[in-house]
């Protein structure tokens, strides 16, 4: 999805004076006059220009291009639910690792997107399975790195 | 001599040696599937490398993108699609090469050029780092300040040819640098309340995110059909090629050259060298018009200039611990944490480990010619690795990767951000690179520049002082005006056109 120019400079104009009004609340460095507000509002202006310039660029450019133009995959809903399948994945793990543990949230995970993306059910299954296992094992008992047990906590190996 | 010995010690280690053989077939794997690039390489690399020793994790990743950067020629020849964006610059041409029967060789040519253009850039970061290290103990805030200026700013122009997103990429990249706990007064900056966020943006999630979740998001949209596999044998891919670097061994020099400059400049890295080296090559060739048919002579220029710019990359970044390309910002993010912090007293404090860094990137480019060929007798199967598999279980392990840095699921969080960020600015054309040098070298700016601040007493001027502050500042300053420089030309220049036309 491409998005005029105008766009990203308005955006980046709302976020530079968003984020200059807050360096406000920063302390100031006593008897200096450089403080830690000084490169967030250096950042803030350089932004500032910088979207204008992009709005300039963008009006400029309207008659050319369409405000908004839509990737071919945009067009189809099997992509649509594609892409959003994949922050959604991200999304379901931040929220149910702690609770169902990494090994059921990632056979899910993996499952679900391998089925989604065109692969048989046993394919999945198996690649669901075995990916996360050898995953769970290099990372839990090699690097040992405390993935969440979750669920399986009473039978954890 | 004692150091050299040490060193050696060092990288001939069971392990190291083991580090460096998984980390190559994991590179070649890596690059020869579309869609996978060496910097997703190094991203998923890197939170393996969190818990190796410095020598390990730098061979790692020497390694893996030595042979990522070989191996995406592999499908470049083949199938026309390039296998890391370093061989985009060439995939027409070795593809015409494999058309007219000539895949052995075209990809024969890319795996030497390869080798022998990494071997050359690797020649020059073992000459040239510990000399600038020695010249760079000198250096004070000041000239720290204005060197991270000057990468900033020659990130912003080479990435892309719009300098405009390029800033705008780079300003976001500085502002998630301001993230958490700021070093002057101890106030906690954007991290309204939350705990996880005083440390700042987590670096290697960041990258994991930017890198990785960005280009899975890429590859579920794709519209295209997965391209058809080449039955065709792959021969002796050995064969003819001596005449074909007798031939062309200026070229080979040449690209080399162009590699290595273009690798240590900041923010450009192995696919604007192939871009550069390409063109160059085209445009002092005695045969300019066989280019893009199946001409062998640009495949030698790119396949030395892009394994070269990767190990000229390492020479700012070692040195002064600015970054050549994204790979070494990723590996300066890698460095920091371990509490290695790259600069000249590296070099005197451990000469030992920086030793060991050049042998093992010799070893890299040596082992590139057997692995690399072997790499190239089992494209078939390599190419015929289902994505649609693949691509889910890198997902997962992203995930566990994120998380392993930290052992929290905040790293996760900042993941999937930092993907989506990437994933929209890339698509419409501004550019990653600088967004990861401002990550990378926010820090730096603003203590070096802080420190300098109280040290000159809020004068100004003060960085101007010193000899070499005062040139680097010039240089800086001199790059910053250059695009009003020229915009004001232009428009005089139509201005004139117009009254010509009028008058």
């Amino acid at each position: 999805m491409r998005l005029n120019d105008a766009i990203f400079g308005v955006v980046l104009l709302l976020f530079a004076a968003a984020m200059m009004a807050y360096t406000q609340t920063f302390p100031a460095m006593p008897g200096q006059s450089y403080g830690p507000a000084l490169f967030p509002l250096l950042i803030g202006t350089g932004l500032t220009v910088c979207g204008a310039a992009l709005i300039v660029r963008g009006v400029r450019l309207r008659q050319d291009a369409a405000l908004i133009a839509f990737g071919d995959w945009m067009g189809s809903t099997r992509h649509r639910v594609n892409f959003a399948l994949i922050p959604a994945a991200l999304l379901f793990y931040i929220l149910a690792a702690d609770f169902l543990g990494f090994i059921p949230c990632a056979v899910t995970i993996l499952a679900v997107l391998c089925v989604r993306l065109g692969s048989g059910w046993l394919a999945s299954a198996v690649t669901a399975v075995l990916a996360t296992l050898v995953i769970h094992g290099f990372f839990s008992k090699f690097l040992l790195v405390p993935l969440p047990w979750g669920l399986l906590q009473p039978v954890a190996w | 001599m004692d150091t050299l010995v040490q060193a050696f010690v060092l990288v001939f280690d069971p392990t190291v040696l083991t580090v460096i053989l998984l980390s190559a077939v994991f590179g070649l794997f890596v690059g020869a599937i579309p869609g996978l690039t060496a910097t997703m390489a190094t991203a998923l690399l890197v939170p393996l490398t969190f818990f190796m020793d410095p020598v390990p994790a730098i061979a790692a990743i020497a390694t893996t993108v030595a042979m990522a950067i070989f191996a995406g020629d592999i499908p470049g020849a083949l199938l026309r699609i390039p296998g890391t964006p370093a061989s985009a610059a060439y995939a027409d041409e070795a593809y015409a090469m494999t058309r007219a029967g000539q895949a052995e060789k075209a990809l024969g040519t890319g795996l030497i050029c390869a080798a022998l253009g990494g071997l050359f850039g690797t020649t020059v970061l073992a000459g040239a780092a510990p000399a600038l290290a020695e010249f760079a103990l000198n250096f004070s805030s000041f000239e720290y300040f204005w060197l991270a200026c000057l990468g900033l700013t020659c990130a912003v122009f080479i990435s892309t040819d719009q300098p405009l997103k390029g800033a705008v990429s780079l300003l976001i990249g500085l502002f998630v640098a301001t993230v958490g706990i700021d070093i002057t007064a101890g106030h906690p900056r954007f991290t309204f309340g939350s705990i996880e966020l005083m440390g700042g943006v987590s670096f290697i999630p960041a990258m994991i995110g930017m890198f990785a979740i960005s280009e899975i998001l890429r590859y579920v949209t794709a519209t295209s059909r997965p391209p058809k596999v080449p039955q065709q044998a792959i021969g002796n891919v050995f064969r003819g090629l001596g005449a074909v670097l007798r031939r062309y061994k200026a070229n080979l020099l040449r690209g080399s050259v162009i590699g290595t400059a273009i690798g240590i400049l900041p923010g450009a890295g192995a696919d604007i060298a192939a871009w550069v080296a390409y063109a160059v090559s085209k445009k002092f060739s005695a045969t300019p018009e066989r280019y893009g048919k199946g001409h062998v002579e640009g495949l030698v220029d790119c396949g030395a200039a892009n394994n070269a710019g990767l190990s000229g990359a390492w020479v700012p970044a070692i040195v002064f611990g600015i970054p050549g390309d994204s790979i070494t910002a990723i590996v300066i993010g890698v460095l920091y944490m371990k509490g290695m912090n790259p600069g000249p007293t590296v070099f005197l404090d451990q000469p030992e480990l920086i030793y060991a860094v050049f042998i093992c990137f010799f070893i890299a480019n040596l082992a590139l010619v057997p692995l690399g060929f072997g790499a190239i007798r089992l494209a078939r199967q390599l190419l015929r690795v289902p994505r649609r598999l693949l691509m889910p279980v890198i997902l997962i392990f992203c995930i566990v990767g994120a998380f392993a840095i930290n052992n929290t699921v905040f790293g996760v969080t900042v993941m999937a951000v930092m993907g989506l960020l990437a994933y929209v600015m890339e698509e419409n054309g501004f550019p990653i690179a600088p967004a990861i040098l401002g990550m990378v070298l926010g820090t730096l700016l603003e203590d070096s520049f802080m420190t300098s601040m109280i040290k000159a007493d809020g004068n100004l001027l003060g960085f101007f002082e010193r000899p070499i502050a005062a040139g680097l500042g010039v240089v800086t300053c001199a790059l910053w005006l250059l695009p009003l420089v020229l915009g004001w030309r232009r428009r005089r220049a139509a201005a004139t056109d117009y009254t010509k036309g009028h008058g």
